[in-house]
């Protein structure tokens, strides 16, 4: 019998649908790979037993023919989505012990579509880094290990490294991200998954942790473009909670897949081409040009002029909604109080907060406290504001000449732990490729297109028109299709 | 421009984060070095750009002026750090 764990979403779907398997089963297989994995790190809560009763409803619905979208489906939810009556943290020690009274819509809209819940993802705290080295909960280690018998842990990724971790390791088939400067992304090219981040307001940022509400965009992870595309139907669509949330019909992206690119145009941002990149990546980039050739499309030269200004926009934007959107957490309504002896209320805010926080958090809500501050407000905020349209601009741009383009997901493969996490703006430089896409608040998808020579993956980013994430997954699968990447990490947890 | 050890301890009292002589020490150049990185911004010329204020194209909604929850006393409070008879409590504030 077929290994339950090796199946995707869509294996399981419809495996379980023709009766090839229980839902009971499937669960039971990812609980036991989940059980078994606890040197990865990628759970701050399982729930073996939620999965399980959803299971066990999806395999009373195949007996009475209601069967739902998801049904037999397990999947892992980032612990940044609220869940009713399952502790929720952000990775935060703030936050440890909270259990939600409700449920994040994009979570609610799983379940009701019949998936069940294998457990709560780690992440970077308040989902703030590239590495889930800031997570209060430890960090994740990713199942890939360099090829040289070098056995130092490398990092998953981030923020939704749990996330990227457990599917690159099978725990799950699939489980959401979220996205504000690349958190799907980098964390997906890094462990050999695929991952979108859809345009922004497709999906309800409501019951998710808030860091940068004008970036925060959740998404699905899974192995391939295909799951990829049935779980963002089942998370997307209009929320009246959400006011940014867009008031749009959710296409049917799965059904209309295609690998036929006539008539798309890609292009090459040159900005992108940065000093320091290691050759396989350009060689990457290269094959996957190719590729979309191969699928039809004609590859055009564009440029993005201010590319090297979305890192140094994004960190100050980013930060300043962090440091609004994190006020809220001040030891009275819900989370951690810390109260010293004979302390005011003022004193058990800032101690509160001082316990609560680690030192990234602290870090980016200064710095958003000082660019908003009184007399470096218009200096920081408002320029970094109006460089943002700038990006978003250059991107408008490029659309005149072509209806997507293609990039490298990050400017190296996955790095070891510890290697950055003395250098915040080492760090920070990880996500040049990702940052401007979430400013401009367009879709954009990370698949893997192969390995580098110590054996560790490379993923290339598709970056769409607002809206357009049908032409994004498509491009995604036409290079799936052509890269047959099928490697994965050799299990030693 | 840079920070300080006042301007930093003056922040970090904004942001209500109690910090010690020692983390003051170690943020002065680590903020430093950030903010001196962003200061690369002031080389654009935005003369004649608007900030963004919205990156996908939307209308404010506005919904009937209804209630829409209450009688949920017990869910608000059941994560609270300390509650008593129905309310959040907070050290002594008023004199």
């Amino acid at each position: 019998m077929t290994n339950l764990t090796d199946l995707g979403i869509a294996a399981i779907r419809d495996g379980f649908k023709a009766g090839d398997f229980t839902a009971r089963d499937v669960a039971s297989a990812f609980n036991e790979a989940v059980a078994g994995a606890k040197a990865l790190n990628a759970f701050i809560v399982e729930t073996p037993e939620i999965a399980l009763a959803a299971a066990d409803q999806a395999d009373k619905d195949r007996a009475s023919g209601s069967l739902k979208p998801l049904s037999g489906v397990p999947i892992g939810m980032k612990d940044l989505f609220a869940t009713k009556d399952v502790q929720t943290t952000a990775a935060s020690h703030i936050l440890e012990g909270f259990v939600p009274q409700y449920e994040s819509t994009v979570s609610g809209k799983l379940w009701n579509a019949g998936a069940g819940m294998l457990g709560k993802l780690n992440l970077d705290q308040f989902a703030m880094g590239s590495s889930n080295e800031t997570s209060f909960f430890g960090n994740v280690i990713s199942p890939w290990r360099r090829n040289n018998g070098d056995t130092a842990a490398l990092a998953p990724g981030g923020s939704s490294g749990g996330t990227s971790s457990a599917i690159a390791a099978r725990l799950v088939p699939g489980a959401t991200g979220t996205d504000t400067g690349g958190s799907i992304r980098q964390p997906a090219a890094f462990t050999g998954i695929s991952g979108i981040k859809p345009t922004y307001g497709r999906c309800s940022r409501w019951g998710i942790v808030a860091f940068a509400s004008s970036l925060d965009q959740a998404g699905p992870m899974a192995r391939d473009v295909r799951d990829c595309a049935i779980l963002l139907e089942n998370m997307a669509g209009f929320d009246p909670k959400d006011s940014t949330s867009l008031d749009l019909p959710v296409p049917n992206w799965e059904a209309a897949l295609s690998t036929d690119l006539k008539g798309k145009r890609v292009g090459i941002p040159k900005e992108y081409r940065v000093d320091g990149m290691p050759a396989e990546i350009d060689a990457l980039w290269e094959q996957g040009i190719n590729w979309l050739k191969d699928a039809g499309a004609e590859i055009v030269n564009v440029s993005l002029p201010h590319t090297q200004y979305a890192l140094p926009a994004y960190y100050i934007i980013a930060p300043a909604e962090a440091s609004s959107n994190l006020a809220r957490y001040d030891g009275v309504r819900y989370g951690l109080r810390d109260l010293p002896d004979g302390a005011n209320l003022q004193d058990m805010y800032a101690a509160t907060r001082a316990a609560g926080f680690g030192d990234e958090v602290k870090r980016r809500i200064l710095i958003g406290t000082y660019v908003l501050s009184a007399g470096f407000y218009d200096a920081y905020y408002t320029q970094a504001q109006k460089v943002r349209t700038l990006i978003a601009r250059d991107f408008d741009q490029a659309w005149e000449t072509c209806d997507l383009l293609l990039t490298p997901t990050a400017p190296s493969a996955a790095f070891g732990l510890g290697e950055k996490s003395d250098d915040p703006l080492a760090m920070y430089l990880n996500d040049v490729f990702t940052v401007p896409t979430s400013l401009a608040g367009l879709p954009a998808m990370s698949v893997p297109g192969g390995l580098d020579a110590l054996g560790l993956p490379l993923g290339l980013q598709i970056i769409g028109k607002a809206l357009d994430e049908q032409t994004v997954l498509n491009a995604g699968l036409a290079i799936e299709e052509r890269a047959g990447f099928t490697a994965r990490a050799d299990k030693w947890w | 421009m840079s920070v300080d050890h006042a301007t930093v301890r003056k922040i970090a009292s904004l942001a209500r984060i109690a910090v010690t002589d020692d983390q003051v020490e170690a943020m002065v150049p680590e903020l430093n070095n950030i903010l001196g990185w962003i200061e690369q911004l002031g080389e654009v010329d935005t003369s004649a750009v608007q900030p963004m204020t919205a990156v996908i194209p939307n209308v404010l909604r506005l919904r009937d002026d209804v209630v829409t929850d209450g009688d949920v006393r017990d869910a608000v409070l059941k994560n609270a750090p300390q509650a008593e008879q129905g309310f959040f409590t907070v050290p002594k504030v008023i004199e």
